[in-house]
């Protein structure tokens, strides 16, 4: 079928931007999370 | 994380029957062929990047009244997730564009625009990023995000309003316009599927703004002592 490998190339790009997206908030979110554990940490031994 | 595996396995299942349904249900178009088959996904990207950022909109609305730190967080949430919408409207429009225009792009009122809009909101993300006072960068980036929304009407009726290479709506575009009913039915499983993404990145990221800013607290305090 004509085109279809763009219709493919389409798809696949439009679901690697979501795909892509969501990891990088998921690492974001990660990555936070380990800062508020270590200024939690830092917090209780300066009291 | 059972419940966020559950929810991105559903929405896996989702989107795999809406690209069957796009690719082996809905009619192949008689003038354009297979590649309209992206229409689907375009469409449907375009309509969430809409409502990802009239919800920005009326986030940044509320903040400018309310000052409320939830507001601001809903705000850039939306901003960014309405963001990956438009990279993608951006993107598969051009991969359309090509065998039927013969060309991928031409600045027309309605890609212009578009192209606009997706500047808009980098330049609303770039200026919360150049602005350390929480208040003073929440206050800013509301009044520029209410500002940025106004093109989103302008690129909704641009191929109303004025003579665009860009096609004719398909969808609400009045007497003439519709579409074959597989193709409804599929279009209306896309977006609905893209909705259901839309909701999922957006409660991702609301969360993420949320530890920010207990990041940002606890730093505040930990200065303080």
């Amino acid at each position: 079928m004509k085109n279809l490998d763009s219709v493919l190339a389409a798809y696949l790009a439009g679901w690697a931007i979501f795909f892509v997206y969501y990891i990088s908030v998921s690492q974001r979110m990660s990555a936070l999370r380990d800062e508020v554990e270590r200024l939690k940490t830092l917090l209780t031994k300066g009291k | 994380m059972v419940k966020s595996i559950f929810k991105a396995t559903i929405l896996f299942v989702l989107i795999a029957v809406t690209a069957y349904l796009a690719f082996y249900y809905a009619p192949i178009e008689k003038s354009m062929g297979v590649i309209q088959k992206i229409f689907y996904l375009h469409i449907a990207s375009a309509f969430s990047a809409f409502v990802a950022f009239g919800i920005c909109f009326y986030a940044n609305l509320r903040y400018v009244f309310t000052r409320r730190p939830k507001s601001d967080w809903l705000g850039v949430s939306a901003a960014e997730v309405g963001l990956a919408f438009i990279s993608v409207v951006l993107i598969t429009g051009p991969i359309w564009a090509h065998p039927v225009w013969g060309i991928y792009w031409t600045w027309d009122a309605r890609l212009t625009l578009t192209f606009v809009l997706g500047l808009l909101y980098v330049s609303y993300l770039l200026l919360r990023s150049m602005i350390e006072e929480p208040d003073k960068r929440a206050l800013l980036s509301a009044l520029f995000g209410i500002f940025a929304f106004l093109d989103v009407p302008l690129v909704y009726f641009s191929i109303r309003w004025w003579r665009t290479q860009h096609p004719q709506p398909v969808i609400l575009g009045g007497p003439g316009s519709g579409l074959e009913p597989r193709m409804r039915i599929s279009y209306l499983l896309m977006w609905g599927a893209l909705t259901g993404l839309l909701i999922l990145l957006l409660n991702a990221r609301y969360k993420l703004e949320a530890l920010r800013a207990s990041v940002e607290q606890l730093r505040r305090e930990a200065e303080v002592r």
